[in-house]
Formats: C-alpha cells, sequence, structure tokens
C-alpha cells in the first residue's frame, strides 16, 4: 500500500516526512509519559516509608515494600484482603453471567424470526442508554425490601441484563456467524440448545473474551452502586476501601500504606490488561468499525 | 434462510427469556418505582425509623426546580463544565493521534502506545482520584517541583481554588479516556478506502486537506457516536470528582456533578428530591439519545455508511 504512494510523492517531501516523524514519536512518548507516570510513581512509592515520601518525590526506590504490605493487609479497618476476595468473587461472576447471556440474547435475536424480534432489539438499544444512577433509588429500596442490603445478589445478578455487552455480540454476530451452521446442525439433529453451548460459544469465543474483560474491570471498578448497598466491614468491595482509606485523617496516614492498598488494587487488573492488551485493543476497534 | 427458522420462533423467546426477567425485575422495576418516589415525601420519626410515605403531588418537583433551582442550575453547570474541559482535548488529541497513528506516509510503530494510552481506563476512578489527589497534594511530588522552580516557601494548594480543582478532575477524565477514543476513531479510519487517500495525494492533497476533506466526513458517524457516548458518560461523573472534592463539598461545590447531587440525597434518605432528580437525569439522557437516533436515520450518513461497507 505505501510504496506506490512514495513513489508518486515528491522526492523532496522525504525530508519532510522524517521532520514530522520525530515531531510525532516525541509528542506521542510525551503523552505516554503522562499516562505512565501516575502508575511509576505508584510503584515507586509503594516501596518507601511513609516519611521519606513526604520529603518529595524521587524515582529512587525503598525498601519498604514488604513492610507496607503488611500495614496494609494487617489493617482490621480496611480488611484489605477480604475486600479483595469481595470484588473477585463479585467482578468474575458478573463477568461470566454477563458474557453467556448476553451471548444467549443476542443469538436469540440474530438467529431466529419471531415477532417481536425488531421491537426488542430496538428497545435493547434504547435501554443502553439509560444511565444507570437514574434507578439507583428504586433499586436499593427493592433490594431492602427483598432483605438483599449486604448481599452480592444485586451486585451479580443484575448483570445478566447487558445492553452494551448485547449489542457487542450481536455485531459480531453479523460479521462471523453464518446462519448455515445452525443450519447444519438441526439437519444433524442437536436441539436448539445444545447447539448454542457446543457449536456456537466456542465461535464466539474472541467476544467473548473481549466483553468478560470489560465487564470484569467496569465491575471491579464500580463504586456508586455498592456503596448505597453495602455497609457491613465484610462485604466491603475495594472501591468501598478506597474511598475510606482516602476519607480518613489525611495527616494521621501512613502514606506508604496507602500506596500499598492502592497498589493492591489496581496493579492485578493493569498486569492482565497488559498480558491481554492485544486482544483487549482489537476489541474496542470492532466495537468502533460497527458502532 | 430465515423463513425456514420461523417454526423455531418460540426458541427465540425462550432465550431471551433471561434477560427479560432480569431487565424488568432489577431495571424496570426500580426505574419506575424512583419515579413513583419522585411523588411523595418519605419522613423519619425521632428514632430514625422511616414512617409511611405521604403524597405531596408536585411538590418535589417545585422543591428542585424553584426553591433549590440556584443550587440544580449550579450543579449542572459544574457537570457541563467538568465534560467539556476533559472532552475538548480528548476529542482533539484523539483525533491527531488516530490520524497519525493511520497516515500511510508516516508509518509509525505504534502498538507500544496504543497499549500505554489505553492503559488508564482499565484503572478503577477512586483509586486514579486517589494517585492524582497525592500527586497534587501539599507534600505531593507536583508541589516539589512547583516549589523549586518558583522558589516559593509554600505549597500551592491545588484543592483550594477552583480552576486547579477542576482541571485535575477534567485531566484525570481525559487521561482515562482518550486512549479508548482514539483506538475507536483508528478504526473508523482504517475502514475508510485508501484508494480514496492515494488519489487525493495524485491530486496534490497535503496531509491537513487529505484530513480535512476526506478523513472527517467519512468518520462522522463514529464522531457522533463518541460524541454521544461521551455526553452520557460525563452525565454520570461521579467516582472522581467524589474522591477528589471530599464529596462535593471543597471549593463551595463548585466540582459538584448532577449525580453527586443525587447520590447526597440518596445518603440523606431525601427519596423525594431523589426520584424527581432521577427523573430529570433520565429525561436530559433520554433526549442526548433520541439525538444520536435521529442522526443514526439521517439518509445521508446511511449512504455513506453503506459506501464504506461495499467497497472494502
Amino acid at each position: 500500500m505505501a510504496a506506490p504512494i512514495d513513489a508518486v510523492g515528491a522526492k523532496s517531501s522525504s525530508q519532510q516526512i522524517l521532520v514530522r516523524r520525530i515531531i510525532c514519536y516525541v509528542v506521542l512518548t510525551f503523552f505516554a509519559i503522562i499516562s505512565l507516570f501516575p502508575f511509576i510513581m505508584l510503584i515507586v512509592n509503594m516501596t518507601k516509608a511513609s516519611g521519606d515520601i513526604q520529603k518529595g518525590f524521587s524515582l529512587v526506590p525503598g525498601t519498604y515494600l514488604w513492610k507496607n504490605f503488611k500495614t496494609v493487609v494487617n489493617n482490621s479497618d480496611w480488611k484489605m484482603l477480604n475486600s479483595l476476595k469481595n470484588s473477585l468473587i463479585i467482578s468474575g461472576l458478573s463477568a461470566f453471567l454477563s458474557t453467556y447471556f448476553s451471548a444467549l440474547t443476542a443469538y436469540a435475536i440474530h438467529v431466529y424470526d419471531f415477532k417481536l424480534r425488531k421491537p426488542m432489539f430496538t428497545f435493547i438499544l434504547m435501554i443502553m442508554m439509560v444511565p444507570t444512577q437514574v434507578s439507583a433509588l428504586g433499586f436499593v429500596n427493592l433490594m431492602r425490601s427483598f432483605g438483599l442490603l449486604n448481599s452480592f445478589i444485586p451486585l451479580i445478578v443484575p448483570s445478566i441484563a447487558a445492553p452494551a455487552t448485547f449489542f457487542f455480540m450481536k455485531q459480531y454476530m453479523e460479521s462471523s456467524l453464518p446462519l448455515d451452521i445452525v443450519e447444519a446442525a438441526r439437519i444433524d439433529g442437536s436441539g436448539e440448545f445444545r447447539t448454542f453451548n457446543s457449536l456456537i460459544l466456542p465461535i464466539l469465543k474472541p467476544a467473548i473474551a473481549v466483553q468478560a474483560i470489560f465487564t470484569f474491570v467496569s465491575s471491579w471498578n464500580n463504586y456508586f452502586i455498592p456503596a448505597l448497598l453495602l455497609d457491613d466491614k465484610d462485604k466491603r468491595t475495594l472501591p468501598i476501601v478506597i474511598a475510606i482509606i482516602r476519607s480518613a485523617d489525611y495527616a494521621k496516614f501512613d502514606m506508604g500504606a496507602v500506596y500499598m492498598a492502592i497498589g493492591i488494587s489496581i496493579i492485578p487488573v493493569a498486569i492482565v490488561y497488559l498480558v491481554l492488551s492485544k486482544f483487549i485493543i482489537r476489541g474496542i476497534a470492532l466495537g468502533a468499525v460497527k458502532g | 434462510m430465515r423463513r425456514k427458522s420461523i417454526s423455531y420462533a418460540k426458541w427465540g423467546y425462550i432465550f431471551m427469556l433471561p434477560f427479560i426477567i432480569v431487565f424488568v425485575l432489577f431495571n424496570l422495576i426500580p426505574l419506575v418505582s424512583t419515579f413513583y418516589n419522585s411523588f411523595f415525601e418519605t419522613y423519619t420519626d425521632m428514632y430514625g425509623r422511616q414512617l409511611d410515605p405521604e403524597w405531596v403531588g408536585l411538590a418535589n418537583y417545585k422543591e428542585l426546580f424553584v426553591n433549590k433551582g440556584g443550587e440544580l442550575g449550579k450543579y449542572l453547570g459544574n457537570t457541563f463544565i467538568l465534560q467539556m474541559l476533559g472532552f475538548i482535548p480528548q476529542i482533539f488529541f484523539s483525533l491527531l493521534f488516530a490520524s497519525w497513528f493511520t497516515d500511510l506516509r508516516l508509518k509509525l510503530k505504534t502498538g507500544a502506545y496504543k497499549v500505554i494510552f489505553y492503559l488508564p481506563n482499565v484503572i478503577m476512578a477512586a483509586a486514579m482520584g486517589m494517585l492524582f489527589f497525592t500527586l497534587f497534594s501539599q507534600n505531593g511530588p507536583i508541589n516539589s517541583v512547583y516549589q523549586s522552580i518558583t522558589g516559593s516557601d509554600s505549597p500551592y494548594m491545588f484543592f483550594n481554588h477552583i480552576w486547579t480543582q477542576r482541571g485535575i478532575i477534567s485531566l484525570i477524565n481525559f487521561l482515562m479516556w482518550y486512549g479508548n477514543t482514539t483506538i475507536m476513531l483508528m478504526a473508523a479510519i482504517n475502514g475508510i478506502d485508501p484508494s480514496l487517500y492515494e488519489s487525493a495525494q495524485i491530486d496534490g492533497a497535503n496531509p491537513t486537506q487529505t484530513f480535512w476533506k476526506i478523513t472527517i466526513p467519512l468518520i462522522r458517524p463514529i464522531l457522533l457516536y463518541v460524541l454521544i457516548t461521551s455526553l452520557i458518560g460525563g452525565l454520570q461523573m461521579f467516582d472522581v470528582p467524589q474522591i477528589i472534592t471530599n464529596g462535593g463539598e471543597s471549593v463551595n461545590r463548585t466540582s459538584m456533578t448532577i449525580v453527586m447531587y443525587l447520590n447526597k440525597h440518596l445518603y440523606s434518605k431525601n427519596y423525594g428530591l431523589a426520584g424527581a432528580l432521577s427523573l430529570l437525569l433520565f429525561v436530559v439522557a433520554g433526549v442526548l439519545s433520541m439525538i444520536i437516533f435521529f442522526l443514526n436515520r439521517d439518509p445521508d450518513t446511511k449512504k455513506k455508511k453503506k459506501a464504506k461497507g461495499g467497497k472494502r
């Protein structure tokens, strides 16, 4: 693609292109540093004693990593490890339920021809735009009347109805799920439900993986709804603990421990992201082209 | 193909059932009851127990729009300002980077940049807020740089001034979303037929001209999509300002957003007002969504989409 363009473009512009390329790299690198700086600062400060952090920032790591870790983990007010476990359970199950049932719903609309097919599709697209906070009041009241405050159910089960995940799955099916496959399975005598589970799900794997990661991350980071539902110390999720650490009296604080607490809640996600980044970025692009 | 599957129609309903049931139970009923609540006033007795709500008609709306209209206007304004402060640089730099990443003459190596630009998006907003709070705090790194440059003895209190506080909130929102927008716009630009760029180049168009005359018109649908989703996302802004401003109170509530205001009413169990506020939020989001639907139906846009798909 590029070769004929270079041949056409005037030779004198090659120097100009080199200059532009250098400018681009300088600007891009500047933004990369800004994007990375908070994390670098976080990681360095995780290894330092509170006093050293207060003296001012330097990139030289300290030797307090293990000590800070123990301080955070042993703090009985924060219950860091317990909230880590809670967040893992909630986010993991949400990701699973959301992707499975959204795929099933998208499959229903993609494959079957039923009367409410079009209206249903439009309806789901419409509810995609409603902010979650709008129904928060009714949601919390309803959960209270069900006796589900301080339960994980209201944080997990609603992810079955995830319009955004549904939409993504539907778009993916349009591009890579030919209906002939379903026909062939029927001729072979496979039941509809079995066809979905054993034949369709494997085809959807890339889309499911991308959406599972997105759902996991947004559930992991969710603060608004859990903060309204959970007040039991043992049920807190990570964002709630972060908010508690933040809102407590700042001066009394062990800064090293604060950075450690933030690190514990974001570094696992960052690592998973870096490992799977190729996949994730392709997924965002997929959503954009169809969006 | 479709015709053959007619006899399987019931499976369509069966497979949709879990989604519908959960939606009705956890979204629709709460939504309706939220709006229903807006016509009641909730009282608590002297022991803090909740008494039966009392029907007050439109009194909550009057309270919200008339008696507290100034406050409401202020928070709507804050939300808008914070949103724009983040969105304008976001769309500017995302467009710039997306066009660089896809420029065939520049041939940049982009892999690592894409990964790094998107990284802040996976980090929890609460943690981002807290990191930046420490970064800009009295004895944080930014202040030590500030003091060594200006030679000032006292640190600059970033969180005690309206515009530095707003600026930091918007900076965080910018950092969290510019990577996502860059990748989306990049995908859109990659979908444009390369021969258009080739012929433009043969005709002697410079990069600025091809950007404005080819790239922008052809990615218009995605640009609109980004615009509307960002507007709705901005309307929901909560975590970052909540952490940065200590629940919204700092510097005269100049960074309190509309959802933070809602959150405040929910915590103080002022359910009537919270309900009225929710309805307002719903209407605003609804109007924004109508705009996107309207724009998607624009025949002009549709034609372009088709042409794009046809040539690939």
